[in-house]
């Protein structure tokens, strides 16, 4: 079971958000604090990703984050609405591929994070990532 | 935290001190900054980003978008950054090969090609 889930509308202002949740609840759940920034980078990424997918196929079903506490790892799936769509073939022209915000984005967060699969499905898509964590300790 | 945006000029230099957090929602009040900056005439361009808290590859395509504005205009655009948790994501994506990045204004305005 999901330890926490976040729905916002896919709007560029509530990212932000999504990624204080997350590593508040990463925080929580015993993730190291050296990788909490990467975390929170790696949320973003990905939160902005499905917000542009949803405003690029005009939905306004929410974006998902759905924070899962494990006993020795805590993941994060963010989930969008858009159709799956076959990446077109491109230059690899420096200039043109960083301008491409998206890939970019995907760029950043396999850079950053080492556990990460991207589903892609006619009905929606998800960035699953997982960072270790070791037992939380209660005060 | 919100962005921040001021800008200088030292010589034939603008400088923009940029702080706060710089994603998705922000961006482009950046991109705005910039493309103004250019229109105006404002061809070099060092961007000082000492005060980012947070940047996203959001902030990065506003960057390279910039750079292509200034270049288009035989300009150039610095920055400067001594944060490594904001420069490790220019090396993850390979940007530091196409931004010259400096320690300080100082050397970023001395600076020339």
């Amino acid at each position: 079971m999901a330890t926490v889930e976040l729905r916002f509308s896919a709007s560029p202002e509530h990212v932000r958000t999504a990624r204080l949740v997350a590593a508040a609840v990463a925080r929580r759940a015993g993730v190291d604090e050296s990788a909490l920034d990467e975390l929170r980078l790696a949320v973003g990424e990905a939160c902005s990703r499905a917000v542009g997918l949803h405003a690029i196929h005009g939905l306004t079903s929410p974006v998902r984050v759905v924070l899962t506490e494990g006993e020795k790892s805590f993941s994060i799936e963010v989930g969008d609405d858009a159709p799956s769509a076959v990446p077109a073939p491109r230059d690899s022209s420096a200039g043109e591929a960083a301008e491409d915000t998206d890939e970019l984005g995907l760029a950043v967060i396999s850079g950053l994070v080492d556990d990460v699969e991207v589903i892609s499905a006619a009905n929606g898509g998800a960035i699953r990532m997982s960072w270790p964590a070791s037992t939380p300790s209660f005060p | 935290m919100d962005l921040s945006l001021s800008t200088r000029t030292v010589g034939d230099r603008t400088v923009v001190e940029v702080g706060g957090e710089i994603d998705v929602y922000t961006a482009p009040k950046l991109r705005e900054q910039l493309v103004e900056l250019v229109n105006d005439g404002n061809h070099h361009l060092v961007v000082d980003m000492e005060r980012v808290d947070f940047l996203d590859s959001t902030g990065l395509g506003v960057l390279v978008g910039g750079l292509k504005r200034v270049r288009a205009q035989e300009g150039s655009l610095r920055l400067v950054c001594n944060q490594e948790r904001i420069l490790k994501i220019f090396r993850i994506t390979g940007l530091t090969k196409v931004f010259p990045i400096h320690e300080s204004v100082d050397e970023a305005i001395a600076a020339t090609d």
